[in-house]
């Protein structure tokens, strides 16, 4: 039985800009409507603000402008997935999530890098399933602090000023 | 063996004993002569023995005995103290306290004691034969039930002593089963029962003896008590594996005698012995009605409470818009009470200052030795209460503050001579609460800070111009000191660095909420203060709107809130000032600062409101006051750990989140 289990990883599938995203679903700690916001001044753009999510205070990502997409009114599809992390809790925003579904890792391919593209760390590979194509993130790399802090000391050092 | 459920009482005990070991040593380099002191050390040191012996931690508990050998043969004045054998039961203790944080890490206690062992032995052996006589005697009438012939003039002295303050005296001899296995356990147990109804003044075979084992199956102790002799023996009989209990009355005023000093002087010590005795008895009751609560359950109980705090700003909130009578009473009602719930949960978490203090004289000895300086610590309001979070960390702060005094504020006796002083410097230790604040002064009667070279080493370092050195206060010219990259010691010691740390110092109090201020009187010493707040989590905000959003400013931190008119307001290099009560204060926009987004209201009146940080302050400009509030302090969470200007979160009564503003980086 354990045998087959590993074979799969069960994954929460979410939309962004039309396409397929998958994340472990273990990542998950709870999927949201959208809450009330509250704006931290100071940072990337891509940080929302933080909510209160009973009572833990947690900080908000929009997946669509940390990924650099065209920013998108939030609308009832939109949804945040709770992440538990590394002792982060973090909300990242995405246009819909509806599906947990059991990706099987043989159907894991690399990244498909076509002559001139930047190479994207955040993305582990890509999964073909199901006629549909799935595109599988690193959690570390989407919430790397080495982007949030750079971001953070450039503003700062524009609002000492 | 079921040993893990012990250990936490057993780290938390031997921590106890070994700080009660350290005061009492220094108490006893002081006043060598006392031997209640003695008693205290030879008590502390005795428990430690046998709670590790138990715990099977064998080092410690070897350790342990040596010392209470040596301290044994002193309070039977067989061995005078002198400053040798204190300093290497000073070694001895570090040791032991070492060896208790090892098993705290998680290790096994252990360590290569041979050579401390070894010291102590010599300590022992090298005095007068009397101690090998004595020994000798105890091993050749190891199985004797008769106890009497053995007494010597002080142990006779006690019992007297206590005869005639309406103790009994006993002679209990206890006879453990043939089959028992762990015999030192079943003595250890005993020891404990009998401790505890009175005081064991004498054992055959010797206690050490009957912890080796080195025994058949009896032994027989001389108790003074209160208790009969039917309670004794059924409060013995309590430990398994005891064949009999057999409780004699012994008389001694036929023993009395011999030489008349040496009488007086033991009378003396008696007197001591029991009147400690007294002492302990009366304690007793009051420890009883204490508890040990782990930490973590009164941390929990105050997260619960956080959530009702919050609960009930938003039912102060629904009470004010539905104005229902009832309502708004039960909701007042409500606030009351759990206001004094909140008064009641802090105060739990309430530990005295003493756990901080308390580890100051070792390191004041020890340093003022490596320094070659004679200084007198002087510690007042060890009892003053902080919670817990702050006393975890104002730790090292105060270490460095301390070291700092003796190393550069403290001078050498000869430069304190020369310069009229005694050669014995003062260091003050000195805690008070006031209002919602603890004060914490560190003050030393040693050089002071001279103006002159701390202005030069800001100049040379680039700190500051020297327009600006002239323009200084004094007390703008202290802060430098804790400046980063500031050092004022010619030399470099090892003992407080490189002045790397003063601002680390002040970076740690001011994220504790606090403040640190110095002053200082050249020639005549200087006084470090530091304001600490009494709890961290539930603090007292203002909140105010800026357009659509709302901020919180720790109340602690504003000195007023004021409305301008925008006429009032002064440019200075293209910065806004005002005067406000004779001084000119620079004013910060919020919405700048936070970029707030909307759009601009052109008002003729701007809310302000003035912060301040030690000598400086800043007005904040906000769009309206909402009111003050108590909040409970959240962390924006590990991610988001670097916002500039933001020191926290709280959860407002509508369920929002609302952001606090840290002040002091708005404070240049």
């Amino acid at each position: 039985m354990a045998k087959v289990e590993s074979e799969f990883v069960k994954s929460i599938i979410f939309q962004l800009n039309n396409e397929e995203y998958a994340m472990p679903v273990d990542l998950v700690g709870a999927i949201e409507r959208m809450l009330p916001i509250t704006r931290v001044p100071g940072t990337p753009d891509f940080i929302k603000g933080v909510l209160n999510l009973r009572g833990v205070v947690t900080p908000l990502l929009d997946l669509r402008i940390r990924f650099g997409f065209e920013p998108k009114d939030y609308s009832d599809e939109t949804r945040t997935i709770i992440i538990q992390h590394e002792n982060m809790d973090v909300g990242l925003i995405v246009d819909a999530a509806h599906d947990v579904i059991d990706i099987p890792k043989a159907s894991i391919e690399p990244t498909p890098e076509a002559v001139g593209s930047v190479h994207i760390d955040y993305i582990d590979g890509v999964a073909k399933y199901d006629e549909r194509l799935f595109i599988l993130l690193n959690i570390d790399k989407i919430l790397s602090k080495e982007l949030l802090e750079q971001e953070t000391t450039a503003r700062k050092e524009k609002l000492v000023q | 063996m079921v040993v893990n459920e012990y250990l936490d009482i057993f780290i938390e005990e031997s921590k106890e004993h070994i700080q009660s070991l350290n005061d009492h040593l220094l108490e006893l380099e002081k006043d060598p002569k006392n031997i209640t002191i003695v008693n205290e050390i030879f008590r502390s040191a005795h428990t430690l023995k046998g709670m590790s012996a138990t715990m099977g931690y064998q080092d410690l508990a070897d350790l342990t005995h040596n010392m209470e050998n040596v301290l044994d043969a002193v309070r039977n004045k067989k061995l005078t103290l002198n400053s040798q054998i204190v300093d290497v039961i000073f070694t001895v203790v570090d040791a032991l306290e070492s060896m208790v944080f090892d098993i705290i890490d998680g290790g096994e206690g252990k360590q290569d004691v041979s050579e401390l062992v070894n010291k102590l032995d010599a300590i022992e052996n090298g005095d007068q034969n009397i101690d090998s006589q004595t020994k000798k005697a105890d091993k050749s009438s190891g199985k004797t039930s008769s106890i009497e012939s053995e007494l010597d003039q002080f142990e006779l002295t006690v019992l007297q002593q206590s005869n005639e303050k309406g103790y009994q005296n006993y002679q209990v001899t206890v006879q453990l089963q043939d089959t028992t296995l762990l015999k030192a356990a079943r003595v250890y147990m005993v020891f404990e029962i009998l401790e505890q109804i009175g005081e064991v003044i004498k054992s055959v075979p010797s206690v050490t003896e009957l912890e080796d084992e080195n025994f058949e199956f009896d032994f027989t102790v001389v108790l003074v008590t209160k208790d009969g002799p039917d309670e004794i023996e059924q409060k013995i009989m309590k430990v398994s594996e005891i064949n009999s209990v057999t409780v004699n009355e012994l008389k001694v005023n036929q023993f009395t005698g011999g030489d008349a000093e040496e009488a007086q002087d033991t009378v003396k010590a008696a007197e001591e012995t029991s009147e400690d005795h007294e002492e302990t008895t009366s304690k007793r009751p009051l420890t009883s009605k204490t508890i040990r609560v782990n930490i973590e359950r009164l941390d929990a109980l105050m997260n619960l409470f956080e959530e009702l705090v919050t609960d009930r700003g938003r039912l102060e909130q629904i009470s004010a818009d539905l104005r229902h009578n009832d309502l708004e009473e039960t909701v007042e009602r409500m606030a009351r009470i759990s206001g004094d719930l909140q008064n009641i949960i802090l105060n739990m978490r309430m530990v005295p200052i003493n756990q901080v203090f308390n580890r100051f004289p070792r390191m004041v000895r020890q340093l003022s030795r490596e320094l070659n300086k004679e200084i007198n610590l002087e510690i007042i309001g060890a009892d003053t209460e902080l919670d817990r979070t702050v006393i975890d960390e104002i730790g090292d702060p105060l270490v460095h503050l301390i070291r700092n005094a003796l190393d550069h504020g403290i001078e050498t006796p000869e430069v304190r001579k020369a310069s009229g002083k005694p050669g014995t410097g003062t260091l003050k230790l000195n805690a008070y609460h006031s209002g919602n604040h603890v004060f914490i002064e560190i003050s030393d009667d040693g050089a002071g800070i001279n103006r002159d070279v701390i202005t030069k080493k800001a100049i040379e370092n680039g700190l500051i111009t020297k327009e600006q050195a002239q323009s200084y206060s004094n007390h703008q010219v202290y802060q430098l000191i804790m400046e980063s990259g500031f050092s004022t010691a010619d030399k470099i010691s090892d003992v407080s660095g490189r002045g790397v740390g003063l601002d680390v110092v002040k970076s740690t109090i001011e994220a504790l909420g606090g403040s640190i201020t110095i002053d200082s009187e050249l020639g005549k010493g200087s006084v470090f203060s530091i304001q600490l707040p009494l709890t961290l989590t539930i603090i007292s905000v203002m909140l105010t709107k800026v357009k659509d959003e709302t901020f919180a400013i720790p109340l602690s931190s504003i000195l007023e809130t004021a409305i301008i008119h925008k006429d009032k307001i002064m440019t200075a290099h293209n910065k806004q000032v005002i005067d406000f009560r004779g001084r000119v204060v620079p004013l910060v926009s919020l919405t700048e600062i936070f970029d707030v987004p909307g759009d601009d209201q052109d008002d003729n009146y701007h809310s302000v409101v003035i912060i301040r940080q030690g000598e400086k302050m800043t007005g904040l400009i906000v769009d309206s006051f909402i009111g003050q509030q108590e909040v409970v302090l959240k962390t924006l969470g590990n991610y988001l750990s670097n916002v500039f200007a933001i020191s926290g979160a709280t959860i407002l009564g509508d369920g929002q989140v609302a952001l606090i503003v840290d002040t002091s980086a708005l404070i240049k």
